[in-house]
């Protein structure tokens, strides 16, 4: 498994942190966590929520302004893009059409050209359409978009989404909003052993010991939202996930022992009493 | 007056409103908000010269939480 980084850690984990950036496209991001601004209730819990998770990256929706309610802000009277790299997200398309519209849009909003591809495939699910996101990958990236294209598990889809000239490439942990966790390791750890743009977990992290589990097996960053929005306490949800992404990086970096299912004493055997 | 179609609902509008008048006549402010007339985004350098006329569908949207 190749460790792209061997880093310092001298007991100091900020110093740790800081010598382990992502490097996305042209950018460089301190924060392996990437977080959304749904589903919250309360603006302020938002905003202590996505500070307390370190992260630099938010995604955002583009929605109709509600005019028989104009009195409702839009998100941005919340996230200043000063302090915050937006990146808009096309939620909700399931057509590589309107997900190409939603990118415009979000894109005339006028702070990058920066796009979270999502197209949606099933109702139930919302597993991806993964032949229309390709198709609207190729359209977005030749009109400029820098894509982060949201994908299923399957690798053969990772691979052209790369081709396809995406930023970084995001499968699932799990369905969107299941807090189901990572269930299947193998998936991502061959998409990031076989693709050379950053992998990003998206979706289906439930808790800090999933954001651990997804981090540990060398993927590059983890993007969540309902984690934080529906914990109890997203603030105090949203610091734990920063303490596990970093710990699941520093882990993967540091080289986990074999695991074996024999039992190895670790005190010597011998100098025991008679 | 004049009949469009503004964020999925037949409104009724004053006529030769230019996009602008007509987002000042919502309260909304221009820089929070993008502009799509006719299915065509349009950037905010001439939404201060484009006229609303009858039968335009507009939508108007901007950045809300999301995933």
């Amino acid at each position: 498994m190749a460790k792209e980084a061997k880093i310092e850690t001298r007991g100091n984990e900020s110093d740790a942190v800081a010598a382990d950036p992502i490097r996305i496209g042209d950018r460089e991001f301190e924060s392996r966590l990437i977080v959304g601004t749904g589903k919250y209730s309360d603006n302020d819990v938002m905003m202590n929520a996505i500070r307390a998770s370190g992260a630099e990256m938010v995604t955002v929706a583009v929605r109709r302004v509600d005019l028989d309610r104009t009195k409702e802000e839009g998100i941005l009277h919340h996230l200043d893009p000063d302090e915050f790299f937006l990146l808009p997200n096309t939620a909700g398309c399931y057509t590589a059409e309107d997900a190409i519209r939603y990118a415009r849009l979000g894109r005339a909003a006028g702070f990058s050209d920066w796009l979270k591809l999502e197209v949606i495939g099933d109702e139930a699910t919302l597993l991806p359409d993964t032949q229309a996101t390709i198709e609207a990958a190729l359209v977005l990236v030749e009109e400029g978009f820098k894509v982060m294209a949201y994908t299923s598990g399957d690798v053969v889809t990772a691979l052209r989404l790369e081709d396809a000239g995406c930023v970084a490439v995001m499968p699932l942990a799990s369905p969107i909003g299941s807090g189901l966790g990572l269930v299947n390791p193998y998936f991502v750890r061959e998409i990031k052993r076989r693709c050379e743009v950053p992998i990003i977990v998206d979706a289906g992290v439930g808790t800090a010991s999933d954001a651990c589990i997804t981090m540990e097996q060398g993927v590059d960053g983890v993007l969540m939202n309902t984690a934080l929005a529906a914990a109890d306490d997203p603030v105090g949800m949203a610091h734990a996930m920063r303490l596990a992404v970093r710990a699941g990086r520093l882990a993967y970096l540091a080289g986990r022992m074999p695991a074996r299912e024999i039992a190895i004493p670790s005190s010597p055997t011998r100098g025991l009493l008679d | 007056m004049i009949q469009v179609r503004l964020n999925g609902k037949d409104r009724e509008i004053e006529a030769d409103l230019t996009v602008m008048d007509l987002l000042e006549s919502l309260e909304l402010n221009p820089h929070m908000v993008v502009v799509e007339l006719n299915r065509e985004i349009l950037s905010r350098d001439v939404i201060a010269d484009v006229r609303v006329e009858e039968g335009d569908q507009v939508e108007v949207v901007h950045f809300v939480g999301g995933g």
